[in-house]
């Protein structure tokens, strides 16, 4: 049996829990201003608030319910656009009314619900994060400015916030229905009634983090699988240093990883570096240990761990053993990993004073789209010299990739433009692109070489920027 | 006034195709697609999905109880694949099933046995196979032959556009309903429910008068629900004739990407002449539309390519020919433009090949070409034009030369970012190009409580034509808006309806819709002459109240139509209305082609990241024709929108078809549409207020489709923002501009910034200005 609250009302269903949040809502439920748009949450027309305790605290978040199994919300508060109508438009509705951010309406509910996540977080009241929740949201109507326009607004009214807690604010001010000042409450109750975590089969072939890969790929077959959620599991989670190493529970989201207090820290440009990886619900969503599995060559958190030179704890429930992150590809979505094996921890050394770390991506689309090249690089570098190298790319051949001799030859080197272009021509010849519908393999090669250039443009200002444009490598 | 669905869509209670409440027993199908672009079928086993849980019948060509046909404008277009297939994913079998899960498992188990024919998948090759839709046309005004030795510079090239997926975000569908008496209901996501209607009716062999098709509104159309919703409410209404029992039929993302056609992709070959002041005297086109394996609507697209072959421009010899060209793509259709974008980017494209080899500025060429009142387009229409008046109100209103300096000096000062500015002007003209269907009706009913209710065949898909049909009534009547409500789109209400397209709904529904109210308010006026005695002409109705010159009587919009309704005088009227004016001679390609035309320029600046060759839109700004604007807010977002979309189609927006004739850009996540980052960080629009007279209502200007084509004004500046990182970059003419086509032209043809090409860039842009 699943167990959540959607909107104001306890839920109790044996539908199973492969199967998906969207079609509960929608063809269970009958809440239709849930929209299906894409079924792969590249839309954002099914979006839903997903509340949670986390440390006693009630926080909201939103997720592509098209992608969400019932498992992953077992004990959580589901939040659809029927669940923050008021009697008359609430302030979110009444300013996307008011300036005419609404054209077909399809896409409508979905970005109000992102814009009520917006007044529900406890993030700063500016327009830049009001944007940001509708960063998943796709509109083919508008062109945008009016939706950033009630954006603005609601931003105005989320400034009169203060200390205040956000669920208290927008309750007091009528902003969202006065129901969800119960909703901690219950929760706790719904939680000590379930005594913990949904009841898992024993053994399965399927694991499931985030879903929002594996709800692309197989939707169908999942439906009525025997799926083993890592999800919501507790001891899978949190971000934590010890020492000079940072340790990630696999069930991290990039959401938790964005709000970890040691990844500001040690990676002041994180979040920008993030903005450029899928969007704000997926982001909330996908686990760190999922992007690592999906074994995508493309997957932008395995290749910004491989820069890391990230090591994995694998277990199948009794034993364990650690392999590093790169080890783990064998081939084309083949992996070095058993069946009942799951990633049980990541850890990672932090960069010291000498270590310098950076990300890029480029895709067709700049925000929420899958990369054509991605690359990161870690550099420790002593008295102009490079000590330590870890590159890595994705998109350039069959695996996420450590680009090994590339790294070698950076060691032992000092940073100049020749060794630079010396490194790109390497690069070149570790890399197999293929042609495909991200690009052809040809700009794919030029565009990786453009991409280290960047890396070091980035992080030794030192650099002839000039002199490192018009160089190429053939 | 708000769009008055707001209401309802910010509350999630807008009902589209997929949330009308189902009948008990409903069916739910799903299409077999052809796997295979090309072949004849040698046999199609469906024996194993008829044997799946849940199944209850499959449907195939020889269950079609009517003529298995489709095509609009040409029968070429079975609903289901017989003995050919012609393009990946053509429906070749339907299944009906008691669940959506079991329709879609048992589709997966239908096998085909093709025997592949040779794919064409490039329009030049199939002109040169003669593999034609129709005939070519040909446009010519003055003589092109002879005017090429009056010209001081001639240049020519090939352009190319690629196609553009609507992407409305509701997906297509259908639900039909059988009723009584062998009659069905049919509720279809179209913006043409005559077309559904018609398509339904051939297949099923009923008439048009047992068949209703009845629309709410869509979750977006941009073209693609104008003629492609057909396939799917027929395939419904066909099934449900023959099991009686309701079949709905929602389609997924991938089945509609992969099924339906899109935005045509153009081959063009450009020559154009100039005088050596730079006035364009002669010019020469030649248009391949890739029009895909089916007619479609292609021939009428084909006719606005060259309806739009001069854009803003007027000169004196034009020859223009188009060829549609059967490719086995998914028939293209109609999109927003209409194939008057394709065009327009080619004659752009003409003038930045001679602005390149000159050294100069588009912008100059552009200015000086701009089509005057009284020039005469090539398909000889007198042009009434405010070309020249936008131009220079955005130049002056937007400082496009201080925008200009200020690039120059970004760009002396930066070496990884480039900016590039671009104008573009637009003329584009609204009616339908086919005479026959610039006609609309109205039902207007007054109920005795003074509620009104509108009918007309227009489509609601997010433009707002129900808020400006309702501000029709409302104004004629002198009422409070919350009086009327604008009914559903039903074939049984309106009949006989011209799809809502062409830029033109608002005009032809809001027209018929005025003269219906209008006749009743004549009526009404007499009521209340009689009523307080006095003479009719001195009556007016005003703010909900009957006026006796000018002096306010006892006598409210309610007691007046109650009375009317006593005394037996009809308060409810259909009206007919049928735009003056057009004709088109197609023998000798002249005519009225358009009651009137749209008029712009947008200002575009971007800025390109030359390392890692992507790009931003910096600002959009617009001086647009409105005429007179009847509802500012909706035709801001319809510029807003417009231009967004245009973007899309010239910078990410890219359909990838491999040779086999198999979509690769098949999913969301594969092809990309603006997202919110992707939006110009600046869009300004500017109204033109003309008070020129025209034929829209209440001389509000057609807003749909005319800022589209602002969007090419982005891969031009683009180009320049390319071009001031790279000056001997090439860059073929090739939209759209995507991130690897940018960042392979920054690095085409490498050389380092030299002092000898900027100096012959000074000298050739000296040299033009002496002259």
């Amino acid at each position: 049996m699943i167990n959540f609250i959607l909107n104001n009302n306890e839920i109790n269903t044996d539908r199973p829990a492969g199967s998906l949040l969207l079609d509960f809502i929608r063809y269970n439920q009958h809440l239709m201003g849930t929209k299906i748009g894409c079924r792969e949450g590249d839309c954002g027309a099914c979006t839903v608030l997903v509340g949670d305790l986390e440390n006693g605290e009630l926080q909201y978040r939103s997720f592509t319910s098209c992608l969400t199994p019932l498992g992953n919300i077992h004990g959580k508060h589901v939040v659809t656009v029927e669940g923050i109508n008021m009697d008359d438009l609430n302030p979110i509705q009444q300013c996307m009314a008011d300036a005419s951010a609404t054209q077909c309406g399809f896409c409508t509910p979905g970005f109000v619900m992102s814009l009520a996540g917006f007044c529900l977080s406890d993030q700063d009241a500016n327009q830049q994060n009001a944007v940001a929740a509708i960063d998943g949201n796709i509109c083919r109507c508008t062109g945008y400015k009016s939706i950033e326009r009630a954006a603005g607004k609601i931003t105005e009214l989320m400034q009169q916030k203060g200390n205040q807690e956000a669920v208290e604010f927008v309750t007091a001010n009528n902003i969202l229905p006065g129901y969800f000042a119960s909703i901690k409450e219950r929760l706790q109750k719904l939680s000590l009634a379930l005594n913990g975590e949904l009841n898992q089969p024993a053994s399965t072939a399927q694991f499931a983090g985030g879903g929002t890969d594996l709800y692309v790929q197989k939707p169908e077959e999942l439906k009525e699988a025997n799926v083993r959620f890592l999800y919501n599991k507790d001891v899978l989670k949190g971000i934590r240093k010890t020492g000079n190493k940072c340790f990630v529970g696999p069930s991290a989201t990039v959401t938790d990883l964005q709000g970890s207090e040691v990844m500001r820290q040690y990676f002041p440009n994180f979040n920008k570096q993030v903005k450029l990886i899928s969007s704000t619900p997926i982001r909330n969503m996908a686990t760190i240990a999922g992007n690592f599995i999906n074994a995508s060559p493309i997957g932008d958190f395995t290749i910004f761990f491989l820069a890391l030179n990230a090591t994995l704890v694998l277990s199948d429930g009794n034993k364990t053993r650690e392999l590093p992150l790169h080890k783990l590809y064998k081939g084309y979505k083949t992996l070095d990993k058993r069946p009942e094996e799951f990633i049980e921890q990541i850890w990672f050394e932090l960069p010291g004073k000498n270590t310098f770390f950076n990300f890029e991506k480029v895709s067709k689309r700049t925000h929420l789209d899958i990369a054509s090249v991605n690359t990161a690089i870690q550099l420790t570098v002593v008295d102009g010299t490079i000590t330590e190298a870890h590159l890595s790319a994705g998109g350039v051949g069959p695996i996420p990739k450590l680009l090994e001799q590339t790294s070698e030859f950076l060691r032992g080197r000092a940073v100049t433009e020749e060794v630079i272009n010396d490194a790109i021509d390497i690069a070149q010849s570790e890399i197999s692109p293929i042609s495909d519908a991200r690009g052809t393999s040809g700009y794919k090669r030029l565009l990786l070489g453009q991409l280290i250039k960047a890396h070091f443009i980035a992080l030794f200002p030192h650099l002839q920027v000039k002199k490192l444009l018009l160089s190429h490598s053939s | 006034m708000k769009n008055i669905d707001s209401k309802t869509h910010t509350r999630g209670k807008s009902i589209y195709l997929d949330d009308i409440p189902l009948l008990q027993g409903t069916l739910f199908g799903a299409a077999f697609g052809s796997p295979i672009a090309h072949g004849i079928i040698r046999s199609l086993n469906i024996s194993v999905a008829e044997q799946m849980p849940g199944v209850i019948k499959v449907f195939t060509a020889k269950d079609v109880t009517g003529e298995n046909q489709i095509g609009g404008i040409i029968p070429d277009e079975p609903l289901l694949a017989e003995h050919e297939v012609d393009f990946c994913g053509m429906p070749v079998a339907f299944v009906v099933a008691q669940s959506d899960d079991a329709a879609r498992a048992a589709v997966k188990t239908i096998t085909i046995d093709i025997e592949p024919l040779p794919v064409i998948t490039d329009p030049r090759e199939a002109k040169a196979r003669g593999e034609l839709i129709v005939p070519p046309r040909t446009f010519s005004l003055g003589n092109v032959d002879t005017a090429w030795q009056a010209c001081e510079y001639i240049f020519e090239g090939i352009a190319e556009t690629n196609g553009q997926e609507h992407l409305y975000i509701e997906t297509q569908g259908a639900y039909v309903i059988p009723q009584e008496n062998g009659a069905l209901k049919v509720y279809s996501s179209t913006q043409g429910p005559t077309a559904v209607q018609r398509a339904s009716c051939r297949v099923t062999g009923l008439p048009m008068h047992l068949v209703e098709v009845e629309v709410t509104r869509l979750g977006g159309g941009f073209g693609g629900k104008e003629d492609q919703a057909n396939t799917w409410a027929a395939l419904c209404a066909l099934a449900a004739h023959r099991l009686r029992k309701p079949v709905k039929y929602s389609l997924h993302r991938m089945e509609d990407m992969a099924m339906t056609g899109k935005r045509h992709p153009y081959s063009s070959d450009y020559k154009i002449g100039f005088d050596k002041d730079l006035k364009m005297v002669a010019y020469e086109a030649t248009f391949y539309q890739n029009a895909g394996a089916a007619a479609d609507l292609s021939p009428a697209i084909m006719e606005r390519t060259l309806l739009h072959c001069t854009n803003s421009y007027f000169i004196p010899n034009v020859k223009a020919t188009a060829y549609s060209c059967r490719t086995h793509l998914p028939p293209n259709t109609a999109f927003r433009g209409f194939g008057g974008p394709q065009s327009m980017f080619v004659i752009e494209s003409a003038i930045a090949k001679a602005a390149d080899t000159l050294g100069i500025d588009s912008a100059v060429i552009q200015k000086k070409n701009l089509i005057k009142t009284g020039d005469e387009f090539p398909f000889g229409q007198k042009a009434v034009s405010e070309a020249a008046e936008c131009w220079k109100k955005a130049e002056q209103l937007y400082e496009v030369n201080s925008i200009r300096e200020g690039i120059k000096d970004f760009n002396s000062k930066n070496q990884i970012y480039k900016k590039g500015l671009a104008l573009m002007p637009v003329c584009f003209g609204i009616s339908f190009t086919n005479t026959a269907m610039n006609q609309a009706r109205s039902l207007v009913h007054v109920y005795f409580d003074g509620s009104v209710s509108v009918s007309t065949g227009a489509v609601e898909m997010g433009q707002g034509v129900n808020t400006k049909i309702l501000q029709v009534a409302a104004i004629v009547f002198s009422i409070h808006p919350d009086r009327v409500k604008v009914q559903t789109t039903s074939t049984s209400r309106i009949a006989n309806t011209s799809p809502s397209a062409a830029s033109a709904t608002a005009d032809l529904n809001g027209k018929a819709t005025y003269l219906a109210c209008t006749r009743i308010l004549e009526r009404l006026k007499k009521v209340a002459a009689e009523e307080l005695g006095v003479d009719e002409n001195l009556i007016e109705l005003k703010d909900e109240y009957v006026f006796v010159n000018n002096v306010q009587s006892d006598l409210d919009w309610k007691k007046l139509v109650n009375t009317a309704h006593l005394k037996r005088v009809g308060i409810s009227e259909h009206a007919n209305y049928a735009t003056p004016e057009i004709y088109f001679d197609k023998a000798k390609e002249k005519g009225h082609a358009f009651s009137y035309h749209v008029y712009g320029t947008a200002v575009t600046v971007v800025t390109v990241d030359c390392l890692r060759g992507i790009y931003e839109i910096d600002a959009v700004k617009v001086v647009h024709d409105f005429g007179t604007s009847m509802n500012p807010a909706i035709d801001i977002g319809q510029i807003e929108g417009g231009i967004v979309q245009g973007i899309g189609w010239m910078t990410m927006e890219e359909i990838i078809y491999d040779k086999e004739g198999k979509l690769r850009s098949n999913a969301l996540s594969t092809y990309k549409v603006p997202d919110i980052y992707s939006a110009p960080k600046e869009i300004s629009i500017d109204f033109l207020q003309s008070d020129k007279d025209n034929l829209a209502i209440f001389r509000s200007k057609a807003v749909g489709e005319p800022p589209f084509m602002y969007g090419i004004g982005t891969y031009f500046a683009l180009r320049n923002a390319i071009k001031a990182f790279n000056p001997l970059a090439h860059i073929p003419f090739n939209a759209p501009m995507t991130p690897e086509k940018t960042l392979l032209a920054l690095y085409s043809n490498p050389q380092p910034l030299s002092k000898e090409i900027k100096r012959k860039d000074e000298e050739a842009v000296t040299s033009v200005a002496i002259n």
